[in-house]
């Protein structure tokens, strides 16, 4: 089984049932009902197949695996596929959470069914193409692919400004990107290649390294999103149908942290330690300002948007700690926020499909009628917050801890953000959970549906279980790792040397 | 065994937690409260059968967490802090357990009510077992969740919310501090294990050449080197040690309510009160006290963190001490003792008296467990009245609950030979023969409240018990008996009130100290408190216990005899009444430092931060500008010709000014 291109299938998989899709009439309840169907039966398929890779995955090789590379365009770009222990797990996690995001969409979404569930599967292949491209261009193709259907996701079944929402995301992301292609060129005509793994062996220039970091750094930072570039992101969040949260949360903002460690890292270590410092600013700088401005907000969504932010600090301030703690926490945290913060907007989506507001002021006392509800809220707001036990410890303590070797002023600070996010996370919960009934509307609200658990009890138990037993996660993650701090600090030494030569 | 004695509570958690509406409210308080019995019998028979002298390898649950250098499991240490701990834990907890089946009689949520209960005891059992930092750091956090919950159990009362959100935000500031010493601790001693820690501790203490102490440190050669930058300090292993112990210490602070982030306890009172017995009483605010007695080998290292302590615990214990003084409420009167009496364990601590900390400990479960559950009995028999001004009289109606409340009265005030006797004497007495700075002042503090204490607790017993009936008729007719349910727990808590401290005193700071604690609790070489606070003159020994007489009879006096009096005096020293009444405006002060601040600050940075500057000078503003440019462009062509003729002019004009000037340079 080795030989068959698992990747490739994977990639394309959720491709095959949109055009399934396409074939059946959206003209009525029926056809919608097989539309909703195909779409969830592509998507859980696709997951099941993805495990295969987690299944045949080796825990000791550091280099790439299941590499397909074959001849396209003709002009030395190849398709070039591939994963390594830290985009592997991205794969998995795209996968599992497409199977929710169309069951979230089953109800909340009635008009033009069929587009929308086109949307989401090829967004999906398009996003798992960027976890598994081993060749710029390609990477490429795919980074930029994804934000298509994520405009229109937003801009055609989002709420009131959606408009607004959609285009703020496409020019934000969209010239950051672009400052990526022309350092993709330089990168082109400075090694010859296109192909990653070869960039990856490449020594550039140190007196490049600034410029291609900085084009590359603006393209992650806005998708991750670091301050001061994070303001699309409350706007999309606020905007974008309950699915399209849960992939822009859950997904799309790991393609930036996803980026720092396939790109910045490894192909330009001279000049990531260099701006370490600032990127640790920036870290600080939005895990402190978005926890203050999350304390305040009066709309659900917004406030997990702005979390969103806070916790994406950790893991550019991991990253940039460059030590085995720093990265393996902010690929954790990652791979946790996915869970956490996707389950969250699965919970707003929850009670907005009911009452049709995400207003906190609209809410209270929700327990008294949705008492499992309530029990799944609490999880996840306590994961958000960072309880040992759940998956949100283990992420932002590795990432505190790998920065405080480093520079422990920024670790104080980051730790302030322990403070914050409790204070937040436990307030909206109060507001919106506890307390007596007593706003009219309420009175009849029902507590989680079949469709519903269905959709939050398996990330209730993931939460917790990797919160308890997250091994698996650094087993599949410590050898790349390893091989990335091995070549980063291999690049740094080998500057250092010369300058000393040189001197 | 003792993996036993962690699971079931958690198993209990569980089945009342999952299955609760399944199997019904009462088969979840048989099943959590009959697992609670065993796992309490079961610590008894470890705790009795240990032998300290072969210490036990720790037993490994479940690897946790492995990156580079940093490696942890779930596992279990045990030695005989751990059992002391296990025993205190499990039996209060099983205790209460038994009590809230007879209190919590009439609530529809008893399923999560006791799996709230097993779940802190779970947690709480993880924080006193771990044998790594970060396992007692979950456990630490686990008690704040249970806390939390059990806090706002009735979640319909605002206030109640409000406490529990409010516990559990205090408590993260003092994780705050925590998390950053263990970070601390790992860039130190290369491993968050304790066994590692403690073995680099007995190397450093080796390096300072037996005389243990930061002058020391600074002398010796390989100490001389920096060890940690913290907060742009370069810091050597002497400072580093402090840094680290005092930032551990905030924590410790934040989960023991020591004066600064004490704001929490008091309003935890909102929770149900075998809640405020078992955790806000006998073993959640005692962690704090159980981490630095845990850490004890690094603390010895660092004589300025342990003087530090001494002077917070003082603090707090005469502060609290002066809050309880003229508090209304039957269960803030209990909450401020309990503040008070960690304060002493502190001052113990701080003067390198773990062992005395620990027995002060131990018995203060017992005591003060039960001072809650008979405040909880009480509450229970007047229709849930909490205030004292409207109590009175009730020594004849309940006198069962009188009586056990009297004993943990009389324990917590230390009257000769009760338990409180042993240990809170102890306690004075080391700080009394202590060598650091604030020795002395804590001794006087701690002198102080001793009087305090004894004036407040039987102010309690006296407006509660005493007098004439103040509650209504339609009350006071109601008020009845508890049931045997919730007796019994009282009766058994009053024979550790009473005998707790006879029995163990040898052990715990007696003569057989060393060879009942082996090494589970360090002390430096030039340690010897705990034989110097057996030398003690008897003037000095004394003095306690004529504070303690000396308490009753003012409380006597102001309560039986003159019951008006305390009225005038409240009249006459307004301005310190007030003072103590509102608690020296910790709150108030709070709010216009942090919270009000924060809601501002976090305002603005949305509203002008984010929405004016980032968005008005990004994406807003250059597509207005962009609207604003075109309009402009528009409004140029205006369609006449000399318009454009004479905009032509000008520019030739400029041009050849331009070459001109260009030309001649």
């Amino acid at each position: 089984m080795t030989d068959w291109p698992i990747l490739s299938t994977v990639t394309f998989l959720p491709l095959v049932g949109a055009l399934l899709i396409l074939f059946i009439q959206d003209d009525n309840e029926l056809a919608r009902r097989n539309i909703r169907n195909v779409a969830l039966m592509t998507t859980v398929f696709t997951f099941v197949v993805s495990l295969w890779i987690w299944g045949e995955f080796d825990y000791e090789t550091t280099g790439f695996q299941f590499v397909e590379q074959a001849e396209w365009l003709g002009t030395g770009i190849t398709y070039h596929m591939g994963v390594d222990g830290i985009s592997m797990l991205f794969v998995i996690l795209t996968t599992f959470l497409m199977p929710l995001c169309v069951l979230a969409s089953f109800e909340s979404v009635k008009s033009r069914v069929k587009e929308y569930m086109i949307a989401f599967l090829v967004l999906e292949t398009l996003v798992i193409g960027v976890f598994c491209a081993l060749d710029l261009i390609l990477f490429y193709i795919f980074f930029e692919g994804g934000l298509i259907p994520m405009f229109l996701i937003i801009g055609v079944w989002g709420g009131k400004r959606r408009i607004y929402a959609s285009y703020k995301f496409f020019l934000y992301t969209f010239l950051g990107s672009v400052l990526m292609l022309v350092a993709m060129m330089a990168m082109y005509w400075n090694a010859g290649t296109t192909s990653i793994p070869e960039l990856l062996a490449h020594d550039f220039p140190a007196s490049m390294q600034p410029w291609l970091w900085f084009a590359f750094f603006a393209s992650f930072a806005v998708k991750m999103p670091m301050w001061p570039v994070h303001t699309w992101l409350p706007d999309a969040h606020v905007e974008a149908p309950t699915a399209g949260s849960v992939i822009l949360a859950g997904i799309l903002l790991k393609l930036g942290g996803y980026g720092f460690l396939r790109f910045s890292l490894p192909m330009f270590p001279i000049a990531s330690a260099d701006f370490a410092p600032l990127v640790y600013t920036l870290s600080v700088i939005a895990i402190i300002y978005t926890s203050l401005v999350a304390l305040m907000q009066e709309d659900i969504k917004k406030l997990i948007a702005y979390s969103s932010v806070a916790h994406m600090g950790f893991v550019t301030m991991g990253i940039f700690a460059a030590n085995a703690q720093g990265v393996q926490g902010a690929i954790f945290q990652m791979l946790s926020h996915g869970l956490i913060s996707g389950a969250l907007f699965l919970c707003v989506g929850v009670v907005y499909d009911r009452m049709h507001t995400r207003e906190i002021a609209a809410y209270g006392g929700l327990v008294n009628r949705m008492p499992k509800y309530a029990v799944a809220m609490l999880i996840f707001t306590m994961a958000n917050v960072g309880l040992p036990g759940t998956s949100g410890f283990v992420g932002e303590f590795l990432t505190m801890m790998g920065v405080f070797q480093v520079n422990s002023w920024v670790a104080i600070f980051a730790a302030t953000g322990v403070i914050l996010s409790a204070a937040y996370a436990l307030w909206l919960y109060r507001r919106v959970v506890f307390g007596a009934l007593e706003k009219e509307s309420l009175r009849s609200i029902l507590d989680l549906s079949r469709r519903e658990k269905a959709m939050l009890y398996p990330l209730i138990v993931l939460v917790i279980f990797f919160g308890v037993y997250p091994m698996p996660v650094f087993d599949v993650t410590a050898a790349s790792v390893d091989h990335l701090l091995n070549t980063y600090n291999a690049g740094l030494e080998a500057a250092s040397s010369s300058v000393a030569e040189a001197n | 065994m003792y993996q036993i004695i962690v699971l079931l509570p958690l198993a209990g958690f569980l089945i009342a937690g999952l299955g609760g509406n399944m199997i019904g409210a009462k088969a979840s308080e048989y099943v959590t409260s009959s697992f609670l019995v065993v796992a309490a019998l079961l610590s008894w028979i470890g705790f009795l059968s240990f032998d300290a002298a072969e210490p036990m390898a720790p037993i490994t649950l479940l690897h946790w967490m492995q990156s580079g250098d940093f490696d942890v499991s779930w596992a279990l240490k045990i030695d005989r802090l751990t059992l002391v701990m296990l025993v205190v834990v499990n039996t209060v907890s099983a205790l209460v357990h038994i009590y809230s089946m007879g209190y919590m009689h009439h609530d529809p949520h008893r399923p999560r009510f006791f799996a709230y209960l097993s779940l802190f005891t779970f947690a709480m059992l993880m924080l006193v077992t771990a044998d790594n930092l970060i396992q007692m750091f979950f456990g630490w956090e686990g008690v704040g969740l249970a806390s939390y919950l059990l806090i706002g159990f009735w979640y319909k009362k605002p206030s109640a919310n409000a406490a529990a959100m409010k516990a559990f935000v205090v408590n993260r500031v003092g994780d705050f501090g925590f998390l950053l010493g263990i970070f601390g601790v790992f860039v130190l001693f290369g491993s968050v294990n304790l066994d590692t820690i403690f073995a680099g501790a007995a190397d450093i203490a080796a390096q300072m050449g037996g005389e243990a102490g930061e002058a020391a440190a600074h002398g010796a050669a390989s100490a001389g080197d920096v060890v940690l930058s913290f907060a742009g300090y370069s810091l050597t292993m002497g400072s580093a040690l402090t840094v680290v112990c005092l930032l551990l210490f905030v924590g410790a602070m934040g989960k023991s309510a020591q004066i600064g982030l004490h704001t929490w306890l008091p309003d935890a009172m909102e929770g149900p009160t075998p809640v405020s017995a078992l955790i806000h009483a006998a073993t959640m605010v005692t962690a704090g006290v159980f981490m630095v007695a845990r850490m004890s080998p690094i603390f010895e290292l660092s004589h300025t963190a342990l003087t530090f302590i001494t002077f917070i615990g003082a603090t707090t214990a005469f502060f609290a001490a002066t809050i309880g003084l003229v508090q209304n409420d039957i269960k803030r009167v209990i909450a401020y003792s309990t503040c008070s009496q960690l304060g002493y364990m502190f001052v113990a601590i701080g003067v390198g008296a773990y062992s005395v900390a620990i027995f002060h400990l131990f018995t203060h479960a017992f005591f003060k467990a039960l001072l809650f559950l008979c405040a909880g009995s009480v509450i229970h028999s007047v229709s849930d009245e909490q205030d004292m001004r409207r109590m009175g009289g009730l020594r004849k109606h309940i006198p069962v609950t009188y009586w056990t409340m009297v004993i943990g009265t009389l324990a917590l005030t230390g009257f000769p030979f009760t338990a409180g006797y042993f240990s809170k004497d102890a306690v004075i007495e080391a700080a009394f023969v202590g060598h650091n700075a604030f020795a002395g002042y804590g001794w006087g503090l701690t002198v102080i409240a001793a009087l305090l204490t004894s004036f407040y607790s039987w102010r309690l017993i006296f407006m509660t018990f005493h007098g004439k009936p103040r509650a209504s008729a339609d009350v006071m007719h109601h008020v009845h008996e508890s049931p045997m349910v919730m007796l019994v727990p009282l009766f058994i808590l009053s024979i550790g009130a009473l005998f707790a401290g006879m029995m163990f005193e040898h052990s715990f700071v007696g003569e057989g100290y060393e060879h009942f604690w082996q090494a589970a609790l360090y002390m430096g070489p030039d340690n010897h408190i705990l034989h110097d606070l057996h030398e003690v003159a008897f003037g000095i020994a004394i003095i306690p216990t004529i504070m303690m007489a000396l308490g009753f009879v003012i409380a006597y006096w102001l309560y039986i005899v003159n019951p008006a009096k305390p009225k005038q005096l409240s009249e006459t020293h307004r301005g310190l009444y007030k003072f103590f009444l509102n608690k020296w405006y910790f709150d108030e002060l709070y709010d216009f430092l942090f919270v009000r601040p924060a809601k501002a600050l976090g305002r603005t940075l949305w509203k002008t931060g984010d929405g004016r500057i980032i968005d008005g000078l990004g994406p807003d503003g250059v597509s207005a500008r962009v609207l604003d440019v075109t309009n402009r462009v528009v409004r140029l062509q205006t369609g006449y010709l000399y318009h454009y003729a004479f905009a032509m002019l000008i520019g030739v004009a400029a041009l050849v000014t331009w070459m001109m000037i260009g030309g001649i340079s």
